[in-house]
């Protein structure tokens, strides 16, 4: 009897597996491919080293004037001199910590929130949209338990950014849920007054809203009647915002299928019902990208508030540029803005994909 | 109706009651505190350093009213302002006072319902150019390639000088102060011009400000002042001699430093100054040591320039118009008495 064996597999030729295989299957797959990769290699080596060198090798990081800046690199010791007026502002120094401990609580708060398999998660929530709010603010600006007065128009920098942006997000998300609704609505005073707010504050620009508050609002308003700068910003954000964000939900509501709701109306869930139990959680679910599409928006468009004389971060940055004593270091504090405008965004997005994960529940199309 | 009429007549007697009562030197003084708008950050005239602390010659231009009115100038609550929104701020009357270097014009003196206390600094459009280019006066300058910065009266003030002369030129517009030095120090332009103040402060951005120079011609008048509402007479008063009495005191040769020693002098113009003789603060409505606390806490006029803007600043900018009319200049202070 022959016993057929195969003769075992011989291994695959060198050029197509490990380093060399993976480079000829994605870079050089074809001449033109090649030719494309030669010179992005190119391009890559004529800026990347320089690049470096100016950040890094060449930088100077310490000291605290102009002098100390005797390197060719980046001088960051003009991010670092400043830094803490990038962080806060016009803010006391001797009060930073009040601004350090409300973000600390926020930041612990929302990761209370996040992590899975909490108890008494409804309390916590509960307390982070309404008593978080107050106490926020009267730890931002003082007047009791001995804590000194510190007015908004001093507070600036990052600080500033994140208080303009979490205000708005608190705001825009619910009252858009809510005008969302209320534009698919069946009842016609409900749904033309969503149509008519959203159709309004999303046809004009972000920047003509902040420019009304701070230049038209003031003269119709009598003179001893004083709405502070920071309000008027915050209001104008907020409703704008929402006019955005109940855009994207009626997106989310638009995508589920009618049969869900007719599902709802069989079983004799009443409207509310019917919304918070099967309608909202897989529409806002569906939309997650786009509200965080909105969010990331809006914490970058906080930077127009420096036409009304706000300073958060890019303005604050920007106003520093003018110290007659640290002239022509534009470039360092503009990289270093971006680089901070990057670090939150991008950990939005890292959140936001994550979230995603989370809840797939196999809707998504691949 | 008759209870719509009504509602407007209320509103209408709220608003008059309001501007009755607007005298804004009572307000301060209730208040405490002197709300004084400045700029976003424009070299030598109003900027924070590393510790958020204004400094500049309009921002002295706010502490010599505080320290007039209130005798202290830390009392004093600093509003960032954009051109845009700087009027608007002064009408509402969110600001008490203006020293943000706005130009001295017909219309904002007269159709925007403001006054100018006076000229803290009398500025002009200037150019500055590349030594190498060996051109000692602007009407050298034909054919010639410009930098200059979007949005500014440059670009007219420019068109109109060239017109009249009957001169070519072109221009390269930038956005911002670094982007148009810049443009300057990698030659795409022969010449850059702005703001004379703005050019010295342009200048040390340069890669080597020793290149360039600053030409000694002038194409424009722009006397940057302290600016008060319209209608408060008072107050006006009190913006105008605060400025006039740190030129004064410049005059006498009294300073931040000697004003103590100088307290015992004999010359009664001095003793005016320092508020020991004449009417003192009485017709302003003001403590009898003002001026003193103007030029103890603030100094002079000449140390505030030379601080800021002058020899003991990076922009070291000359005293030019700005230097007092015995010396050259044309800043000229009404006597006290």
């Amino acid at each position: 009897m022959i016993i057929h064996t195969p003769h075992p597999d011989l291994p695959a030729p060198t050029t197509s597996v490990g380093a060399i295989g993976w480079l000829k299957r994605n870079l050089f797959s074809s001449p033109v491919n090649s030719l494309f990769t030669l010179a992005a290699l190119y391009v890559l080596y004529q800026l990347v080293p320089p690049m470096f060198n100016w950040a890094f090798i060449d930088a100077n990081w310490v000291g605290d004037s102009r002098e100390a800046c005797t390197n060719d690199g980046a001088c960051w010791v003009f991010v670092r001199v400043r830094f803490t007026q990038f962080m806060f502002g016009f803010y006391p120094e001797t009060e930073y910590w009040r601004a350090i401990l409300a973000f600390c609580m926020l930041g612990s708060l929302i990761g209370y929130l996040l992590i899975e398999g909490l108890p008494k998660k409804g309390w916590v929530a509960g307390f982070t949209i309404i008593g978080y709010p107050v106490f926020a603010y009267a730890l931002f600006y003082g007047g009791w338990f001995g804590l000194p007065v510190v007015e908004t128009y001093k507070w600036g920098g990052l600080m500033l950014t994140l208080i303009l942006s979490t205000v708005g997000m608190f705001f825009a998300l619910p009252c858009g849920i809510i005008l969302a609704l209320g534009r698919r609505s069946s009842m016609p005073v409900a749904r033309s007054l969503s149509v008519v707010y959203i159709e309004l504050w999303r046809g004009v620009p972000l920047i003509t809203v902040l420019f009304m508050s701070s230049v038209m609002l003031p003269l119709f308003i009598p003179e001893n009647i004083r709405i502070d700068k920071l309000l008027r910003a915050l209001i104008g954000i907020s409703m704008f915002q929402t006019a955005y964000m109940a855009e994207v939900v009626r997106s989310g509501l638009q995508a589920l299928p009618k049969g869900q709701t007719e599902a709802a109306d069989a079983m004799g869930l009443s409207y509310w019902q019917s919304m918070y139990l099967i309608v909202l959680p897989q529409a806002l679910k569906t939309v997650i990208p786009g509200i965080v599409n909105t969010f990331i928006e809006l914490f970058k468009d906080t930077s127009l508030v420096m036409i009304i004389g706000l300073f958060d971060l890019l303005s604050i940055i920007q106003s520093s540029f003018t110290d007659s004593k640290w002239l022509g270091f534009s470039v360092e504090g503009y990289i270093f803005a971006g680089l901070v405008y990057w670090i939150f965004c991008f950990s939005l997005s890292q959140y936001s994909q994550h979230l995603e994960r989370k809840l797939h529940t196999g809707h998504a199309r691949m | 109706m008759k209870k719509m009429s009504f509602i407007m007549v209320a509103v209408f007697l709220m608003i008059s009651a309001s501007l009755a009562a607007a005298g804004t030197l009572d307000e301060v003084k209730k208040r405490g505190q002197l709300v004084c708008g400045v700029s976003t950050g424009l070299p030598g005239f109003s900027i924070t350093d590393e510790k958020g602390v204004w400094h500049g010659i309009d921002v002295d231009g706010c502490k010599a009213v505080a320290a007039a009115v209130l005798g202290d100038v830390s009392k004093i609550k600093y509003v960032p302002l954009n051109s845009k929104e700087r009027f608007t701020a002064l009408q509402s009357g969110e600001i008490d006072l203006l020293v943000r270097g706005t130009t001295w014009t017909m219309h904002r003196d007269t159709a925007l319902g403001m006054n100018f206390a006076g000229v803290n600094y009398y500025d002009g459009q200037g150019f500055l150019v590349k030594k190498s280019l060996g051109v000692k006066s602007a009407k050298e300058l034909n054919g010639a390639t410009f930098c200059i910065q979007a949005g500014t009266t440059t670009e007219l003030n420019l068109a109109d000088y060239f017109a009249n002369n009957k001169m070519k030129y072109e221009t390269v517009v930038f956005d911002t102060h670094d982007q148009t030095a810049a443009g300057f120090d990698t030659g795409r332009c022969d010449c850059l011009t702005s703001d004379q103040s703005q050019l010295y402060g342009l200048r040390t951005h340069l890669k080597d400000p020793a290149s360039a120079v600053v030409l000694p011609d002038v194409i424009s008048k722009e006397p940057l002042g302290p600016v008060v509402r319209q209608g408060d007479d008072g107050w006006f008063n009190v913006v105008r001699w605060s400025l006039f009495a740190m030129l004064n005191a410049e005059e006498m040769g009294v300073t931040s430093a000697n004003v103590d020693e100088m307290k015992k002098s004999d010359n009664p113009a001095i003793r005016r100054l320092v508020g020991l003789e004449g009417d003192k603060g009485g017709s302003l409505n003001l403590p009898d040591d003002w001026s003193y606390q103007i030029i103890k806490q603030v100094g002079n006029y000449a140390e505030s320039f030379e601080r800021n803007v002058g020899q003991d600043s990076p922009l070291k900018i000359a005293r030019g118009l700005n230097a007092l009319w015995n010396n050259g200049g044309i800043q000229y202070a009404p006597p006290m008495r």
